[in-house]
């Protein structure tokens, strides 16, 4: 049976490594690749690393990364941040990375999804989706980090991307990122609910029982997490053993 | 020996470039080309394959005499070649991704839409699955029974002849995932991205 899939995700800024890895044999602790390959070694089930660089005039550095990463890993690497035109997608494609991660461009114009899917095909595209809570079971589209509001209706933009060829959806609850206080369990099962293309969940494990409520009660295909695994606190391989233990199918 | 991976201008292929590259080095020497005399003179083919069934198709047509020195090179000649993905899944007769679209025809059977069981099961399969091997074959040598592949994908092949099935995966119903017909190879999984075993499977390719 599919397995549910554990994304240790790394936050890259001006081609270095935010909020890094702790570990011991660790040369360089702000070396992107270094970690990816840690990552990968240890049995991720994909990486994903997300550019937060402020600048457009630093793509370079980012493409330079996933091409070295990508000739050293070999599970699916995912790329977003600042992905804004299809000269962009080509780009990290080329270099190596197996699907992009469209966020803001995909908020500013739904055909951008459709037209990259089209010409790159579906597999490669995933929509990021960070939303807010405003009411009950009402939540908002939010872009630029959470900074901007959009009046957009998160569940019904989960829908339009769908249609639109998206792939997958990488669902970031921007009430819970940063918190460690668990991932926002009710708008991932109304996402989940809604749509039939596969969501990872994303923003705010702290423990390894929000892990298990992402995928058994939030309905997520995939589950995303940074700090968590940034700072040792747990090693991939106890995540899934724990998951396993409670019954969640996980590659061992 | 040279081993070919065609390039024939469809979809990323980036990953298939990078772990053959790996497991290549120092063994044999790796050409990415649409070159057709380059093809002609190779040992072995790698026929990758991304995005729709139809855009796979009409972009081998686009090069010309492409789909003819494949047909010589595996059917004729009969020459180790593997499919991977949309690569594989084009040996059928005939896909109904997007648009009913003629396949190589080189195994009889169609490419159809997995069946989501009244969107009980998500699409694309995404992630890992295991495999389970249905017959001996020379590209999964000591990769064990229920191994995990990479997978992602929408449609599957459905060959009439059951005997050329190496493999299959659960996914809403079992699915082929892997074929083999003397020196014909193809997986609906990505070698390429299914870590230390997958590459296992393209070292086996490599070495065969």
């Amino acid at each position: 049976m599919l397995k549910n899939r554990i994304i240790p995700c790394l936050d890259v800024k001006n081609g270095r490594v935010v909020k890094g890895i702790n570990f011991v044999e660790l040369k360089d602790a702000g070396d992107p690749v270094e970690q990816a390959k840690i990552y990968s070694d240890s049995g991720a089930d994909e990486i994903c690393f997300l550019d937060i660089t402020a600048s457009n005039e630093n793509r370079e550095t980012i493409i330079d990364i996933v091409r070295k990463t990508a000739k050293e890993c070999f599970v699916p690497l995912t790329v977003g941040g600042g992905v804004r035109t299809i000269q962009n997608i080509t780009d990290l494609l080329l270099a190596g990375a197996d699907k992009v991660s469209i966020n803001t461009a995909a908020v500013k114009d739904v055909s951008f999804v459709k037209e990259a899917s089209k010409k790159f095909g579906s597999q490669c595209i995933v929509v990021a989706i960070d939303a807010k809570k405003i009411s009950d079971n009402k939540w908002e589209v939010f872009t630029h980090g959470g900074r901007n509001k959009t009046g957009i209706d998160a569940v019904e933009f989960a829908k339009q991307v769908e249609t639109n060829g998206a792939g997958e959806i990488l669902l970031t609850s921007m009430d819970r990122d940063g918190t460690k206080s668990g991932y926002d369990v009710e708008l991932l099962k109304e996402i989940t609910d809604k749509t039939n293309i596969p969501v990872i969940a994303s923003g705010g494990v702290g423990t390894l029982d929000h892990l298990y409520d992402g995928i058994v009660k939030g309905g997520a295909s995939a589950v995303l997490a940074a700090s968590i695994f940034h700072y040792g606190e747990y090693k991939i391989k106890e995540a899934k053993e724990y998951l396993n233990s409670k019954n969640v199918s996980v590659r061992l | 020996m040279n081993v070919t991976i065609v390039d024939y201008q469809s979809g990323n292929i980036s990953s298939v470039i990078n772990s053959f590259t790996e497991v290549a080095k120092g063994k044999v020497n790796l050409e990415v080309t649409s070159d057709i005399k380059k093809i002609k003179s190779s040992d072995k083919i790698v026929l990758p394959g991304q995005g729709s069934f139809k855009s796979c198709v009409d972009s081998l047509n686009k090069i010309n005499g492409l789909v003819d020195t494949l047909k010589d090179f595996a059917i004729i000649n009969k020459k180790p070649l593997l499919g991977i993905c949309v690569g594989l899944q084009m040996f059928a007769d005939v896909g109904y991704e997007e648009a009913e679209t003629k396949g190589l025809g080189w195994i009889a059977g169609k490419v159809s839409k997995i069946d989501n069981k009244n969107g009980k099961f998500k699409l694309p399969h995404i992630g890992w699955n295991e495999i389970e091997i249905k017959k001996e074959s020379k590209i999964f040598k000591d990769i064990k029974n229920n191994s995990h592949m990479y997978f992602v994908h929408s449609y599957e092949f459905v060959p009439e002849d059951k005997s050329v099935i190496s493999a299959k995966t659960n996914y809403s119903s079992k699915i082929v995932c892997a074929v083999e017909r003397e020196n014909l190879f193809g997986t609906q999984f990505h070698p390429e991205k299914s870590d230390k075993t997958g590459l296992k499977i393209i070292d086996n390719f490599i070495k065969l």
